[in-house]
């Protein structure tokens, strides 16, 4: 995983979990990696991970059973959309806005881009 | 759990430590950072037992180091940047080292192995010393030992290994061992460290927990000529400035610890008193 310059690393980790459960890659009331598979898997200070963990323990996103793991909560998938968005529109879009500005482009000279994109990926 | 109390060390006339005094706890990853010659090695083999303080005390699980009782031989793991490994073959060099460390764990010593692709019967004799360096760090991780001290790790290690130690290290980290890791290339490391230590001028000019250190502090990236009016410490990037400054609005960034060292020779006593209050 290739991590970003500015944005902590526990929310860069908190991102990809959430990708998992929005992605359906890991499913409700599924038991997620430990904190130190995912720490070794990502080569980063299993404290950070575990600080992940409980952030999105917090979100509603992901549930302790005490004892057995950490699991995707039911409602993991809805929670971890409803907090990717808000993260996105916060911290991604003003610089694509800002870069719209400057290129003096419209929010309506995106739609076919938007369109073509949705096609090839879909 | 190592504690240490007013130490003083020098060579020759050349003082090292004056009075250094700090507690480190087991659960963490301790980065130690400093120019060369500021006592970065010196720190870890003293805690080893392998140099003794002038002056000053250091405890370690209890024990005084210089003492070297086999309980406190057997907690401990020094890699040190250069070192000596004898000519014979990777199982009796388990054979003959592993019997001194009862948690020793033989497994997980195969299995790092194979992770940096040795072949587990390889002679150490003419191995480089990159691959002699993972046998090494792989047999210290193994050993369990609660104290593992690593000066330099990932020098002479190749991108691809240096990716391997890092998942051999986070592996290794559990709330009974205490890591200490002395590194100039600090980029190597950075997502592993969670503690940091400052070496200049013969004392720890900073010791801190990058949790806290976000909290207190703001990293960014930064187009905003503002920015710079009360920065801590700046660089001009293609992109702009890169801007250390006080975190005043509760903002979370990325600790580059890179930025956190150069902010802090700059002006340590500025950086010391934000990163003080509470």
């Amino acid at each position: 995983m290739e991590f970003k310059e500015t944005q902590p690393i526990y929310l860069q980790i908190a991102d990809y979990v959430c990708e998992k459960i929005v992605t359906k890659a890991w499913n409700a009331e599924e038991r997620i990696p430990a904190v130190r598979e995912l720490a070794v898997q990502l080569e980063v200070n299993p404290n950070t991970v575990m600080r992940t963990y409980e952030f999105l323990q917090q979100k509603d996103i992901l549930y302790n059973q005490r004892g057995v793991g950490l699991f995707v909560a039911a409602e993991g998938a809805k929670n971890a959309l409803k907090y990717r968005q808000s993260e996105f529109i916060q911290k991604e879009m003003p610089s694509f806005f800002r870069s719209m500005v400057l290129l003096q482009m419209d929010v309506s000279d995106l739609e076919s881009y938007f369109k073509k994109y949705k096609k090839s990926n879909p | 759990m190592i504690t240490i109390n007013d130490l003083h060390f020098h060579y020759g006339k050349k003082d090292v430590f004056k009075g250094v005094s700090t507690t480190l706890e087991p659960g963490h990853i301790y980065g130690i950072l400093g120019k060369n010659g500021t006592g970065k090695s010196t720190l870890l083999y003293t805690i080893a037992g392998l140099l003794y303080p002038k002056q000053g005390s250091i405890r370690v699980n209890g024990f005084a180091p210089g003492s070297r009782q086999p309980g406190f031989l057997q907690e401990v793991f020094m890699v040190p940047e250069e070192f000596y490994l004898p000519n014979i073959s990777i199982p009796d060099f388990v054979k003959y080292y592993s019997p001194f460390y009862p948690k020793f764990d033989r497994d997980a010593f195969y299995g790092f192995m194979k992770s940096f692709d040795i072949p587990a019967g390889s002679l150490l004799q003419g191995m480089s010393y990159g691959q002699k360096k993972k046998v090494y760090i792989s047999f210290g991780v193994a050993s369990n030992a609660s104290v593992l001290l690593m000066d330099e790790p990932s020098n002479g290690l190749d991108i691809i290994s240096k990716g391997q130690l890092r998942k051999v290290i986070a592996g290794a980290t559990t709330e009974t061992k205490t890591i200490l890791i002395s590194s100039h290339q600090v980029q190597d490391l950075d997502n592993l460290i969670d503690e940091v230590l400052i070496l200049d001028d013969t004392e720890i000019i900073l010791k801190q927990n990058l949790d806290a250190v976000s909290r207190k502090l703001l990293f960014k990236i930064s187009l905003d000529p503002e920015d710079l009016k009360d920065a801590l410490y700046s660089e001009s990037i293609l992109r702009g400035n890169t801007v250390v400054k006080k975190n005043e609005h509760a903002e979370e960034s990325r600790v580059d610890l890179e930025l956190l060292y150069k902010a802090t020779m700059a002006n340590p006593e500025k950086m010391k008193s934000i990163l003080s209050l509470n």
